[in-house]
């Protein structure tokens, strides 16, 4: 089982694209701050996708709360590990509600690449992301170890109930482009993809 | 009716429960607080809602605009110590994507308080509403309990604009020091 230190650092963009991909039954994504809403916007703007602009470190509570008012909708939030690591606590409240229908998708390049790429204090600190919500209480996290890995662990957060964490160690590059930065229109897209609206 | 049924029938967190339900309010997350017990225990014995603890108000501002894009009202409740830690994420996300974030705060800080840290606190709660354009109410008497929430929560979902109730030491009791003089 890989441990996040034998994993060969992947691409964000090739990932959120083999997990675009996958995604048949309309299934809601939520883009965290930064490069992980961008890379989500370069694989085509889906209604089911959200960006966040603002925010740092809500995807996952956001994403939660989506799979709370839709239990029959599965649900992605896509986080780097700088933006995880500034709401640590929601991990706990994922695992005590476990939610079945959510997925959380770390993308750790250990530093916060947007802003110069300074290497975040859990990555200096040798700290591990998916121990770290292991011990948060979400028993199904995993590294996924190279990208064949990654699409193994996707298909069963599709099938299997969850709530999962999925840990990926990528490389340091920036997003291939850069979203629409118009949030009303992104929100009003986004509830018509949910079909609250 | 006892006496007792009839006191509780009026009290300002079964109101509360009501105007919650008239609005299709369904989700209830909370930071723990010793004042909105009362609502937090009602709502947490009612199946009608969705209640859990969150770890930190911030995190509890995301579910609650995540549900509501995906169809589901909620609300949530903190101390104004906790409301201090917000701003980010009502402007960022409630503000920027319209998404009427529903807050209520049990006020502390004021009329009594013991705890010079909730009184510095407290000064920055209205001031950052204001400067953010939110709504925000300060209920103080029973009597205008119904009224302001069911008005101020009914504009926030017509408006898709924030709003944050206040609830007053006035109406809750608040919070003293038990056995000593404040002196």
């Amino acid at each position: 089982m890989a441990d996040g230190t034998n994993t060969t650092p992947m691409n964000r963009f090739d990932l959120t694209s083999r997990l675009i991909g996958k995604l048949k039954q309309e299934e809601a994504v939520i883009g965290g701050i930064g490069n992980s809403n961008f890379d989500l916007w370069s694989t085509g703007q889906r209604p089911q996708n959200f960006y966040m602009l603002g925010s740092m470190g809500l995807a996952a509570p956001i994403a939660f709360g989506v799979a709370l008012a839709q239990p029959g909708r599965r649900v992605f939030a896509l986080e780097g590990d700088g933006s995880l690591l500034m709401q640590l606590g929601c991990l706990s409240t994922i695992a005590a509600q476990a939610p079945k229908n959510l997925t959380v998708i770390v993308w750790d390049n250990g530093v916060y690449q947007i802003t110069g790429s300074q290497p975040t204090p859990a990555a200096h600190a040798g700290a591990d992301i998916v121990g770290i919500a292991r011990a948060s209480g979400l028993k199904q996290s995993e590294w996924a170890s190279d990208e064949a890995e990654f699409e193994q662990l996707v298909d069963r957060s599709l099938t299997e109930d969850g709530p999962w964490l999925i840990g990926v160690r990528i490389e340091d590059v920036p997003a291939v482009s850069q979203t629409e930065r118009d949030p009303v229109q992104i929100r009003r897209r986004f509830m018509e993809g949910m079909g609250s609206r | 009716m006892t006496d007792e049924t009839a006191a509780d029938s009026a009290a300002w967190h079964t109101i509360v429960t009501e105007k919650l339900k008239q609005h299709d309010v369904r989700l209830v997350t909370y930071v723990p607080d010793n004042v909105l017990r009362p609502l937090i225990d009602t709502v947490h014995a009612d199946n009608y809602f969705r209640v859990f603890a969150t770890a930190r108000e911030e995190e509890a501002a995301g579910i609650i605009c995540g549900a509501y894009m995906a169809g589901m009202r909620g609300l949530m409740l903190m101390q104004t110590s906790g409301f201090a830690t917000l701003p980010n994420v009502i402007a960022s996300l409630a503000c920027a994507a319209q998404i009427p974030l529903v807050m209520m705060v049990s006020e502390r800080g004021t009329l009594g308080e013991f705890n010079l840290g909730q009184a510095m606190v407290a000064r920055t709660m209205r001031p950052l509403l204001d400067s953010l354009g939110v709504e925000h109410h300060t209920i103080s008497r029973l009597d205008e309990t119904d009224f302001i929430v069911e008005r101020a929560i009914g504009q926030a979902f017509a408006t898709q604009a924030p709003v944050c109730l206040i609830l007053s030491p006035l109406l809750t009791g608040g919070k003293v020091l038990k056995g000593k003089s404040n002196g």
